[in-house]
C-alpha cells in the first residue's frame, strides 16, 4: 500500500487539481500554465499556513 | 432532397454535440482527443488518471452503494471517473472500509479524481459548441 506523508499526499493533491483547473479554466496554454501554476502555489501556501495554524491554536 | 439531406446533417450534428461530453465521462481526456486537442487531452487522461490509481494505492475506499447522505455525495464523486469506477467496482478492487488515515487520503483522491474528470467532460463539451476556444 502507497503511504505518503501528510505533506506528500497535499502536494500530491494540488499537482493534479491545478493540472485540472489550468486546463479547464483558461483558453492559452501560455495562460492555463500560469493558472494552473498559480493555483498550485495557493494550494501549497494555504496548507502551510493553516497548518501554521492549528500548531498555535491546539492545546 | 437537400433540405432531408441537411435537416439529417444538421440533426446528426446535433447529437454529436454529446459526444465529447459522454466520451469525456467515460475516459478522461477522451473529448479533447475527439476535438484534436492532444496535448489537452493527454495532461487531463494523465492528471485524472494518476490521480484515481495513487487513491486505490493508498487504499481509498470505492463508494457503491448509498446508505445515507454522504454515501450518495462519495458515490456520485466516483461516478464521475466514468469506466475506471464500473471497472474498479466489478472487479471489487477498492477497499469496503478505512481502516488507516492515508486510506482516507485516498477515498478522497478517488472522489475529486471523477469531480475533476466531469469539469473536463464539459470543457470538452465547452469546446465542441464553441464557447470555449
Amino acid at each position: 500500500m502507497f503511504q505518503p506523508s501528510h505533506f506528500t499526499a497535499v502536494l500530491l493533491f494540488a499537482l493534479f487539481a491545478s493540472t485540472v483547473f489550468g486546463i479547464t479554466m483558461r483558453e492559452t496554454p501560455r495562460r492555463m500554465f500560469r493558472s494552473g501554476t498559480y493555483c498550485f502555489a495557493l494550494f501549497v501556501c494555504s496548507v502551510i499556513v493553516f497548518s501554521w495554524v492549528m500548531y498555535f491554536i491546539s492545546p | 432532397m437537400s433540405n432531408k439531406a441537411a435537416a439529417a446533417g444538421k440533426e446528426s450534428g446535433q447529437r454529436a454535440v454529446y459526444l465529447p461530453l459522454i466520451a469525456g465521462w467515460l475516459v478522461p481526456g477522451a473529448g479533447h482527443f475527439l476535438l484534436r486537442k492532444w496535448w489537452r487531452g493527454a495532461f487531463l487522461f494523465v492528471a485524472i488518471v494518476c490521480m484515481f490509481a495513487l487513491g486505490m494505492a493508498m487504499g481509498g475506499k470505492l463508494y457503491t452503494g448509498a446508505e445515507n447522505i454522504l454515501d450518495m455525495l462519495g458515490l456520485a464523486g466516483d461516478v464521475g471517473n466514468g469506466l475506471m469506477f464500473f471497472i474498479t467496482h466489478f472487479l471489487g478492487i477498492g477497499a469496503q472500509h478505512v481502516r488507516v488515515t492515508t486510506a482516507d487520503y485516498g477515498t478522497k483522491f478517488m472522489v475529486v479524481a471523477g469531480l475533476l474528470n466531469v469539469m473536463a467532460a464539459v470543457d470538452a463539451h465547452n469546446l465542441r459548441t464553441g464557447r470555449k476556444h
